[in-house]
């Protein structure tokens, strides 16, 4: 019997020690993997990332790239998540705009500072750079310029009779109204009006259009003031009058390309991709029907001299701070943001570079792919204009009470006011916190 | 030498408890390790502020998580709507449930393919099922309104999942579909081992099929009904991966159950010591539904 103990000690012994040690060894013999995580939705195809892995690998066998793709509302989460773990199970991420403040005081990002070579930091637009620097320091490599554009149907509006697309919001009700009239579709506007993060973008655009403001100079809530309230009221309207349809609701930026590309809508407010995808005979029933217009504004806005409104939607890769491969980590980065793969791959995300939209850069970017002709003097039009969501470690937080005000507004739960009012309040409660 | 046998019996007795902990200890080291270990880490953590990330300071603040969010408006609305989805969808469920398993119990014709065909939608996982329901809701491209129109009920698309009052009674479809099986076939296999003869005796007296059901069948079948109550409620209560993927808690958080608030504190809005604490609290009113359940339902006595 004693012998019997020993051995079955011994034997639990060996698996217990085998097991902790199978734990403990992550360091391969052969080549590096890195694990990317990034958004299947604005920006390039999974497909084309891809291909751009490939092509780095082909150059550096030493390393290889595992990306995995996500619906851009769970990257975030999946982030926290994956830094829960040690070492974490992304080596980069996509690092959205909005994101940095709070990542970095939960010590997530590495400080890439000193990486940065002169010609990436004087050949990038300074407004990339803006998105991944805090107090002097870099957290991130830009990867995504994107702001929300205008989008319409040119044979809709031209069946309708209609000349020239919107400049107003009140011009666009107009508009929208002839082609309901006239049966073209039952709905003439698709929003990304879910309780995401599309929702708060769609309303800076709309907020911005009508001279407001998230914050003001001190800091404090002011979209609740009279022009935050007219735009969020404007917007129950569209929906009230059957002209935004009232899906838009539950839709985030891939149900409002998939509605657009479908000539379900003649007016639609997305990221840059969805002018692609309305091209893309294999899914899109209005090939060459897409156009771009600058994002129209209110009329009080226009007379109050607002000349433009957008969002800033970029995105940019960072290092996760405790990776154990942070050189491999970043030759990749640097592979993805360079001017050539840049370029080469600008179908549906136009380049970091500011440098490629300067003198015979930009013929060249223009000539890069058939869809750049258009999307480049759209974006040169509608970039200037890219207003940024407030810069605050709370935000997601605080976002998610402006969507809930939102949301409360549009189901009719609650009056826009009351419901702005809310949001405010619970901002005010979190920057004291 | 009597007292030396005596005494060598007792040993053999301690060597067999000794062979039972030593069998055990495996699974107990690996439960202590995944079980109890996060349980009790979890109620320490509900007791800090602990903001999420690396190196993150924690303080102590006693009981404020709890205080904050029993004080809070948002926490007892998500009770109260947690709760109706529990009630509806598990009362629906066993509803159906029993009436499924009555229907094959008294196997008529096709009764195998019937149980067959039950298995298919619990076998498909939840996120699948949520993302298959969210299509067939779709405003714009769904089976339900396409459905709704050939029929003539609708003269124009809903966009369903917008409408406040709609969406959490929706959920609840989406959820009675895929969880309708597992009750069905619990109740089923209690169903056959429920004696014939019992039946046929009151048959013999003159009982009608209604009363044989409720007055002998459902008697008996008390404990299995138990069983899937038990399980089913405190599942149903926790219930976080067909709402995050079919309305992700919208629209203005008319579908946000007691678990997602949980997860938004925990991983959106990086409270960790915040969700602790509301994970206790779910975990106190799982124990309270179950308790009340063996308190009413539990007879062991009877059944014997």
């Amino acid at each position: 019997m004693r012998t019997m103990y020993k051995f079955a000690l011994i034997v639990l012994a060996i698996v217990l020690f085998a097991g902790v040690a199978g734990c403990a060894s992550r360091q391969p013999a052969g080549p590096v993997t890195i694990h990317v995580l990034t958004m299947d939705q604005a920006g390039l195809k999974p497909a084309e990332i891809d291909q751009i892995a490939r092509e780095f690998e082909a150059k550096n066998p030493d390393i290889k790239i595992v990306m995995e793709y996500q619906s851009y509302d769970f990257i975030h989460d999946k982030i926290v998540t994956g830094m829960a773990a040690n070492p974490p199970a992304y080596d980069a991420a996509m690092l959205d705009v909005i994101w940095p403040d709070e990542f970095i005081k939960a010590g997530y990002l590495l400080d890439v500072t000193d990486r940065l070579t002169p010609d990436m930091k004087s050949g990038m637009f300074p407004a990339s750079w803006n998105g991944v620097t805090r107090n002097g320091k870099v957290y991130g490599m830009p990867w995504l310029m994107d702001v929300k554009y205008f989008m319409y149907n040119k044979d809709m509006l031209q069946k309708a009779g209609i000349a020239e697309p919107p400049k107003t919001w009140e011009e666009l009700v107009e508009q929208a109204k002839t082609i309901k009239e006239q049966g073209t579709v039952e709905y003439p506007i698709i929003w990304s009006w879910n309780q995401k993060e599309g929702v708060v973008c769609d309303y800076a655009v709309l907020l911005y259009g009508n001279g407001g403001e998230f914050v003001d100079k001190d800091g404090k809530p002011a979209f609740n003031n009279e022009k935050g309230v007219q735009a969020l009221t404007w917007m129950k309207q569209t929906i009230d009058d059957g002209l935004s349809n009232p899906s838009s609701v539950s839709a985030d930026e891939n149900a409002v390309r998939d509605n657009f590309i479908a000539g379900e809508s003649a007016f639609a407010v997305n990221w840059l991709f969805q002018y692609s995808d309305s091209n893309d005979a294999s899914k899109s029933t209005i090939v060459g029907q897409a156009a771009f217009s600058p994002m129209p504004v209110f009329q009080a806005g226009a007379d109050a001299g607002v000349k433009g409104s957008s969002v800033d939607g970029s995105s940019a890769f960072a290092i996760m701070a405790t990776t154990p491969y942070p050189d491999q980590t970043w030759k990749f980065l640097t592979y993805l943001a360079s001017n050539e793969v840049q370029t080469k791959y600008s179908a549906e995300m136009l380049p970091v570079w500011k440098v490629d939209f300067e003198g015979e850069a930009l013929e060249k970017l223009k000539a890069a792919t058939p869809n750049n002709p258009v999307t480049v003097p759209a974006f040169l039009a509608q970039f200037p204009y890219a207003y940024e969501r407030p810069s605050v470690p709370y935000y997601n937080e605080a976002s998610a009470a402006l969507q809930l005000a939102i949301q409360e507004a549009l189901t009719g739960v609650k009056s826009p006011q009351q419901a702005l009012d809310d949001a405010a309040a619970k901002w005010v409660k979190l920057a004291g916190q | 030498m009597a007292t030396n046998s005596i005494k060598r019996r007792l040993t053999l007795r301690e060597q067999d408890v000794r062979t039972a902990w030593l069998l055990l200890a495996p699974s107990l080291l690996i439960m202590l390790g995944v079980t109890l270990w996060p349980v009790i880490s979890t109620f320490i953590l509900s007791f800090f502020h602990a903001p999420t990330g690396i190196n993150q300071v924690r303080t102590f603040v006693g009981f404020v998580n709890y205080i904050e969010m029993l004080r809070d408006q948002l926490f007892w609305e998500t009770i109260e709507r947690t709760l109706y989805f529990t009630l509806v969808s598990v009362g629906l469920e066993l509803t159906l449930g029993l009436a499924i398993a009555q229907l094959i119990h008294s196997r008529p014709w096709g009764w195998k393919f019937l149980r067959f065909s039950l298995i298919i939608p619990w076998a498909v996982p939840t996120i699948v099922n949520g993302a298959m329901w969210r299509w067939i809701y779709s405003a714009d491209f769904g089976a339900l309104n396409g459905l709704l129109m050939q029929l003539g009920l609708i003269d124009h698309y809903v966009p369903w999942l917008t409408l406040p009052d709609m969406a959490m009674n929706l959920v609840i479809v989406a959820d009675v579909w895929h969880t309708m099986p597992f009750v069905a076939l619990v109740l089923q296999a209690a169903l056959a081992g429920v004696p014939e003869d019992l039946d046929e005796a009151a048959a013999v007296d003159g009982a009608n099929a209604w009363q044989r059901f409720w007055k002998i069948r459902v008697p008996l079948l008390r404990p299995a009904i138990l069983v899937a109550l038990i399980v089913r409620t405190v599942d149903a209560f926790r219930v976080f991966d067909i709402v995050y993927i079919i309305t992700s808690g919208g629209p203005a958080y008319k579908t946000l159950t007691i678990t997602y608030l949980t997860y938004l504190n925990s991983f959106a809005f990086g409270k960790q010591g915040t969700g602790a604490a509301l994970s206790f609290l779910i975990s106190t009113f799982t124990i309270i539904m179950a308790f009340v359940y063996i308190k009413f339902l539990y007879h062991p006595e009877e059944t014997q």
